[in-house]
């Protein structure tokens, strides 16, 4: 584990155990009021669901085209992750429709979009443990088609007619809200590195054990 | 025993329920917009059980993934270090 692994982690639980406090102190948004507190949780984590993807994208191209058995174990577990931020996005956003919008779930091309990318990584993780030999190309081409996803869903709600609001919200925050949404956007992201590098040490020992199982065959 | 106790009572709700349906009051119609703030109150859905809701399974979920990750890597560890003593048994050997 790297030197840095445990102040980080001592960071990143003081960071979510202040996010409450700022979260609270923050402004009650005009319209919405209180329910609209779900948005500093639910935008950061959408964020890092975005960035999940990438990070699995992108290692699972150097995996396809440059043979980096690193990249696979990194995409592999940023796969896992983007399902876990993915979940965490798709159930707080219903809880804070159901008050603004009256319903659970509104078929629009965000929301939809959102829950396809998600399931996309579903699929990775299935096929990865259920796919038997090649199964790491499999889900790397799956990663790839995920990856295409995330502008997609991203600008989505500035070219369709949606519920959803749109992408320049974040940018026009005042200061009041903006700060605490800034910071648990940093709390995700560290959470995101953390987690990401305690998931590919699973996969370095899981490969270790593999080899050592070799090993005592010979 | 617990089977017709179910169909009786299945049996006198499907009786009563066209009753109580009769006697509810009809719906009225609204003619123009309500802004949500000025909804009766029983008609207003409370925001704080949504925002402990989603706060609660955001904590749970990473907590679980945490403790789900945590989990596997000493299961593989255990492993790990039994196979590295079964190979130098065998090296020396």
């Amino acid at each position: 584990m790297p030197k840095w692994f445990i102040p980080a982690a001592a960071v990143c639980f003081l960071m979510f155990m202040i996010s409450p406090v700022l979260i609270a102190n923050a402004p009650y948004e005009a319209t919405m009021g209180l329910v609209q507190k779900i948005f500093y949780y639910h935008v950061p984590s959408a964020m890092t669901f975005f960035v999940a993807a990438v990070v699995c994208g992108v290692n699972s191209w150097r995996f396809l085209f440059g043979k980096n058995v690193n990249a696979d174990r990194l995409a592999n577990s940023a796969a896992e992750l983007a399902v876990v931020f993915g979940a965490i996005t798709l159930v707080t956003g219903p809880l804070w429709a159901r008050k603004s919008w009256g319903v659970w779930w509104q078929w629009d091309v965000r929301l939809t979009s959102s829950l396809m990318m998600w399931m996309i990584f579903i699929a990775y993780l299935l096929v990865r443990k259920y796919g038997g030999p090649g199964a790491e190309k499999l889900s790397a081409g799956l990663a790839l088609f995920g990856m295409a996803n995330v502008p997609f869903v991203y600008v989505s709600v500035n070219y369709w007619r949606t519920i959803h609001p749109t992408t320049n919200v974040v940018p026009t925050l005042p200061v009041s809200m903006g700060l605490p949404f800034w910071f648990c956007l940093a709390a995700f992201l560290l959470l995101f590195t953390l987690l990401l590098q305690l998931r590919v040490r699973l996969e370095r020992q899981r490969a270790a054990v593999d080899s050592l199982y070799l090993a005592l065959e010979d | 025993m617990t089977v017709r106790r179910f169909a009786a009572m299945f049996v006198l709700l499907a009786a009563l329920a066209p009753r109580v349906l009769a006697q509810q009051p009809p719906a009225q119609p609204t003619e123009e917009f309500v802004p949500v703030s000025e909804l009766p109150p029983q008609e207003q859905l409370p925001s704080g059980p949504l925002v402990v809701a989603a706060y609660s399974f955001v904590w749970l979920a990473l907590g679980g993934y945490v403790f789900s990750v945590a989990r596997r890597l000493t299961s593989v560890q255990r492993e790990l270090n039994r196979l590295e003593a079964d190979v130098k048994r065998g090296t020396r050997a």
